[in-house]
This record gives structure tokens, C-alpha cells and sequence, in this order.
């Protein structure tokens, strides 16, 4: 149960998956997927009648992305991020954080209670909060402890997925958290708001009222249908760009007063010790990162030649103004190409092409944000926060090619 | 023609920074909407579960270490440990080490109530909402008090005779108290 760390079965899981998943030639030797799927498929689909219509569609019986769930219900299940194209996240493959489990919520009992510091405590069902106007914005959400893999023992045989799987990206659809606040009335001098979920850890955070002025929501939507129940069905705060765990799920209570609550997720978790003898507390935004998740092990590269790496970056500050890739560790950086949209808080697809001359060298991606933030080296994060931290891993990640092609997670140089 | 002009830059402006989904209201918006309903007193009263560092939120009730010791043992040895240093999950206690706070320099500390948590009226919030683990939210107060009450005394925070309520517990300081700053990364070109 207490067990969080990664295990051999789980690791494998993975590169079976991922071998089965996605292009077999990139592992350059043929392979059966782990379970081979039971369609019937006929030696010319021209010469026979399709499958009929349905109400809900499927995969691909030959695609099967999955999840890597680690720990049980308090534990978090990791997004195949090798196995994705583009920004968004599917909705059944985004990552789980649960601190209690998924709670079971019948939407038509659903309330949502504001109170504290304002004029009009207001219990708000799930018609009430649809009822205002709405809008839709595709953001990332990241756990904080996401990368903690890649920070202290680094191992060779890490995919993206093991690195970085906590997050993913969606279209979230919401109210703006300011529409119920003028709603209710906040009174003069009201500072921070507790935001609490209807999870069996009744899980809370507070956060600044500033956030609900800027960008917050309450989301009932995601990719187009309403929320998943692992990602707070039905109604969830939403912070974007800010650590995953504050952006509370199934939100049942907010409560808003003139100084934080200093509950247990913000003192004793999702805070960051520091080489001077202090701990960091309430950080929410989460830095820009970036990784490349092609190629990247357990891929292998069939023979020398031309090869689109390809990656995502994403900064909590606003939009990604450039990633640098590396193919000789470090030596040379030439910028990816950013492929549009470009949007504020959400993962940005990057991709450059590569010519591989045979020769063993280290693939590094390097994101800047709009604010100038560049993502630091492992070096240079170790020297800011210590080896002792616990959240916000946003180094530099790096691939060793080798000459027989394999590809392994590494340092940098 | 001049405030036309005015307000197609207001209008401009307001698109460009994406005002309305920055929160702002919509221009044609009116100032309340009037959609969901008043909270009753008793609703806010049920759910009203947080306690603060300065006290508010406690309830009625009070419990000591010694009578902390049989139901910790009963509801929280089985996950934290019989002395709560064991585990499986989260060890509770431990002050280790005594003098400095070196949780950032050196992952091999483990982080304690006793070395790490930086308010007493957290640890009341958190096992009130929270614990146990297969029946959260079951703790009278009285069992929450005395539970805090031996976890603060298995640290050597309080004396086992110490008697944790509304008023004394907001007053116990924790050894991490003075660890804790607000985060001060702020973007742009500096590494923090």
C-alpha cells in the first residue's frame, strides 16, 4: 500500500505497452503486442462490409495506451505520454492524483457552498453553476511531485511516461470563479479562499483570491464531455498553470476569510525544503519544462538517418516562447519548431528533425517561457533547491543514443 | 465620434487581453444573476469542518496523551506504527534531527510531525477530516483531541498530562514553526 515507488512489473507494463502501441518498426526488430488483439481482421477490408454503426466509439483494437497506476487509491496513475500526438491529453488516459480514492457524486445532489467572507453564503447545485456563462480554454495540469523520478536516482530505464506522466493537457469548460464570487460578494479584506473537495480525505487548499480574479474556474467539462470522475466529476477547481493538487476536485465547499487555513496539503505536503534551512510554501505555479518523448527508451532506433524528435513543453507562467533542442549534449542548441497554437498554460508540441550519423550522443530539450524563465540544468536546480526536495522537478531531461540504437534515460553531457 | 473611437479601443483592448476570461465580468452582464440559493446555517454548520493556526474552527472537547495511547493503538497503529515511527504509512514521529532543518540538503530525513509540521491545529484539521484511513470523519472531538495530544507528546512537544483543547492547542509551537517562507520564484531568468 505504502509502496510508491516504481516497480519492475509496472516498468515493464509499460514498455510492453509501449512497444505494442505504437510503432513497431521503432523498436527495430519485429514484436507481437503484449496481448494481441482478438478483432478478426480480413485479408482485404475492401472486399468485405465494415463494422456496423455505434453509440460509443472505441480504440483500435491494435492501439492500447494505457495508464501506469502506482500505489492504489492514495497513489497516482502516470499518462502515456510516448504514446500521445499533439497537446491533449485523452480523458481516459489524463493522470490520477487521489489522496482517498474517486469518490462516487450523483450530479443531481451535487452542491457547491460558498461562505465565509461574503454577503450572501450561496449553495449553488450543478444546474445553478451551468446556468452562468461559461468558458472553454485548453490548460495543462501538473502534479507538483511530477519529474521526482528523474531528480535523485536516475535510472536508464525510464520512459516519458515514468518521468513526466503527471501531466496532461485538456479543454476544460467551467465558470470563472470571479462570476461567483460577484455572485456572492466578497467583503472588503478577504484574502484567501479554502477550497475542499467531497473526496474521503476531504482534501483542502487555500488559495490567494488574486487567482480567482485572474484565470480560475470551476470545470464541469473536459475535452468536450462532462468531467471524468477521476478528474473531479462533476465539478472541479480549476488553477491554471498552478500545482495539480490545489486545483481541488469534486469541490464542495469554499470558504473565504483574511489569512490561509494552513492545512495539511500546504505545510506538511506540497511544500519545498531548501538548502538554506527553510521551506517554500505555497508554490503553486509550476515552472517551464520540457521533455522529449521521441525518440526516447524503450525505443531503438532501427538504422542511421533522418528522425523527427519530438516533445512537449509547458510553463505555468504563461506561454512557451521557445524550446532548444540538443543532439550533442549540450554542445550546439538549435530551436524546435513551436507548433501552433501557442497558448498560455498548455502543452506546446515541439518538433525538429534529426539526421543520426550512427554515432552515440545525448538528446536534451531546453524550454524558455515568455517570462525568460529557461529551464535550468539538473545541476542548477539541484544548487537552488538541494537534493533533499520534495516538488517542482523541472530540470532539463536527457536521452543517451547509443550506437546500436538504444535509447536511455541519462544525464546531461 | 471621439468616444466611439475610445470605446473601440476599450473593446480592442478587452479582446486582446482575453478580459472576460481573465476574469472579468461580461460587458452585458448584469451585477448579480440571481441563480443559486440562500445556505442555510445548518448546511454551512455540517460541512464548516477547517480549523486555523489561531484556533478558529475548534470545537468543544479536550483529551490528553494518556488517553490517546488506546485508541491510537486501536485506529492508527495498524497504518502508522506501534510507537508511530514504523509505519507502513507516514511515520508521525521522530525529532530527528535535533538542532537544524535539513530536509532540502539531504533526502535521507524523514519528515515528522515533530520535525516538519509547522502548526499543532493542523494535525487536529487534518485527523478530523482525513482518519482514519477506512473510516474518515468518524473521530468525535474528544477522540481527535486526545489523539493530538499523544502524537504531540510521543514528539516531545507536550507532557503526557498536557490537556490539548480550543484554547491550548492553538498555543502549542511547533518545532518547524519559524522554517516556513512564502514562495519567492517569480518567473524571468533567475533559477529559485
Amino acid at each position: 500500500m505504502a509502496d510508491v515507488s516504481i516497480s519492475r512489473r509496472a516498468l515493464l507494463a509499460s514498455a510492453a505497452s509501449a512497444v505494442g502501441a505504437h510503432a513497431l518498426w521503432r523498436v527495430g526488430h519485429a514484436q507481437v503486442p503484449a496481448q494481441a488483439p482478438h478483432t478478426i481482421v480480413p485479408p482485404d477490408p475492401t472486399k468485405v462490409p465494415g463494422a456496423p454503426l455505434s453509440e460509443l466509439g472505441r480504440r483500435s483494437p491494435f492501439e492500447r495506451p494505457r495508464r501506469i497506476p502506482v500505489g492504489s487509491a492514495q497513489g497516482s496513475s502516470l499518462a502515456p505520454l510516448q504514446d500521445l500526438y499533439g497537446i491533449v491529453t485523452p480523458a481516459d488516459l489524463h493522470f490520477e492524483r487521489h489522496h482517498a480514492g474517486v469518490p462516487a457524486i450523483d450530479p443531481g445532489r451535487y452542491k457547491l457552498l460558498i461562505h465565509g467572507m461574503v454577503e450572501r453564503p450561496t449553495v449553488f447545485d450543478l444546474e445553478a453553476l451551468k446556468r452562468f456563462p461559461s468558458v472553454s480554454h485548453l490548460y495543462f495540469l501538473e502534479c507538483s511531485g511530477n519529474g521526482g523520478s528523474s531528480y535523485r536516482n536516475i535510472r536508464p530505464d525510464l520512459t516519458p511516461q515514468l518521468i513526466d506522466g503527471l501531466t496532461s493537457t485538456s479543454e476544460w469548460t467551467g465558470v470563472p470563479l470571479a462570476t461567483l464570487f460577484r455572485e456572492v460578494g466578497v467583503k472588503p479584506g478577504a484574502k484567501w479562499l479554502l477550497a475542499e473537495g467531497a473526496d474521503a480525505a476531504v482534501m483542502a487548499r487555500s488559495i490567494p483570491m488574486d487567482k480567482a480574479a485572474e484565470d480560475a474556474l470551476i470545470a464541469y467539462g473536459q475535452n468536450g464531455e462532462a468531467l471524468r470522475p477521476e478528474q473531479g466529476y462533476p465539478a472541479r477547481l480549476l488553477l491554471p498553470g498552478w500545482e495539480g493538487n490545489a486545483n481541488v476536485k469534486w469541490i464542495r465547499r469554499i470558504e473565504i476569510a483574511d489569512r490561509p487555513f494552513m492545512t495539511r496539503e500546504e505545510t506538511s505536503k506540497y511544500t519545498d525544503p531548501l538548502p538554506d534551512g527553510t521551506a517554500r510554501m505555497f508554490s503553486f505555479a509550476m515552472d517551464a519544462k520540457s521533455i522529449i518523448t521521441f525518440p526516447a527508451y524503450p525505443v531503438i532506433l532501427p538504422e542511421r538517418g533522418w528522425f523527427e524528435i519530438s516533445g512537449i513543453a509547458w510553463s505555468g507562467r504563461g506561454r512557451i516562447s521557445r524550446v532548444d533542442v540538443s543532439t550533442d549534449a549540450g554542445r550546439r542548441w538549435t530551436p524546435a519548431e513551436l507548433q501552433s497554437p501557442v497558448l498560455p498554460k498548455c502543452h506546446t508540441r515541439f518538433r525538429c528533425l534529426w539526421r543520426w550519423d550512427g554515432r552515440e550522443t545525448t538528446l536534451l530539450s531546453r524550454a524558455t517561457d515568455e517570462t525568460g524563465y529557461v529551464q535550468p540544468t539538473l545541476e542548477q536546480l539541484r544548487s537552488a533547491r538541494g537534493l533533499g526536495t520534495s516538488y517542482h522537478f523541472n530540470h532539463i531531461r536527457a536521452w543517451r543514443v547509443r550506437g546500436d540504437g538504444t535509447v536511455m534515460f541519462g544525464l546531461e553531457g | 465620434m471621439r468616444v466611439a473611437v475610445v470605446l473601440l479601443a476599450l473593446a480592442l483592448a478587452a479582446a486582446a487581453c482575453g478580459n472576460r476570461d481573465q476574469g472579468a465580468a461580461r460587458p452585458d452582464a448584469p451585477a448579480r444573476f440571481g441563480f443559486g440559493r440562500a445556505a442555510t446555517a445548518e448546511e454551512i454548520a455540517a460541512w464548516n469542518i477547517d480549523v486555523m493556526p489561531d484556533g478558529a474552527g475548534l470545537p468543544p472537547g479536550s483529551g490528553t496523551a494518556a488517553q490517546g495511547l488506546a485508541i491510537y493503538a486501536r485506529k492508527c497503529a495498524a497504518c502508522h506504527g506501534r510507537t508511530g515511527t514504523e509505519g507502513p504509512f507516514d511515520r508521525l514521529v521522530g525529532r530527528e534531527p535535533r538542532s537544524g532543518f535539513p530536509f532540502g540538503r539531504d533526502p535521507r530525513f524523514v519528515k515528522t510531525l515533530g520535525n516538519y509540521w509547522p502548526y499543532a491545529t493542523t494535525l487536529y484539521d487534518y485527523v478530523n477530516r482525513a482518519m482514519p484511513l477506512d473510516a474518515p470523519g468518524s473521530l468525535t472531538p474528544d477522540e481527535v483531541y486526545r489523539l493530538v495530544a499523544f502524537l504531540l507528546w510521543r514528539n516531545e512537544i507536550v507532557t503526557d498530562t498536557a490537556v490539548m483543547n480550543a484554547q491550548t492547542l492553538p498555543r502549542v509551537v511547533m518545532p518547524a514553526h519559524d522554517r516556513f517562507v512564502i514562495d519567492n520564484r517569480r518567473g524571468g531568468p533567475e533559477v529559485r
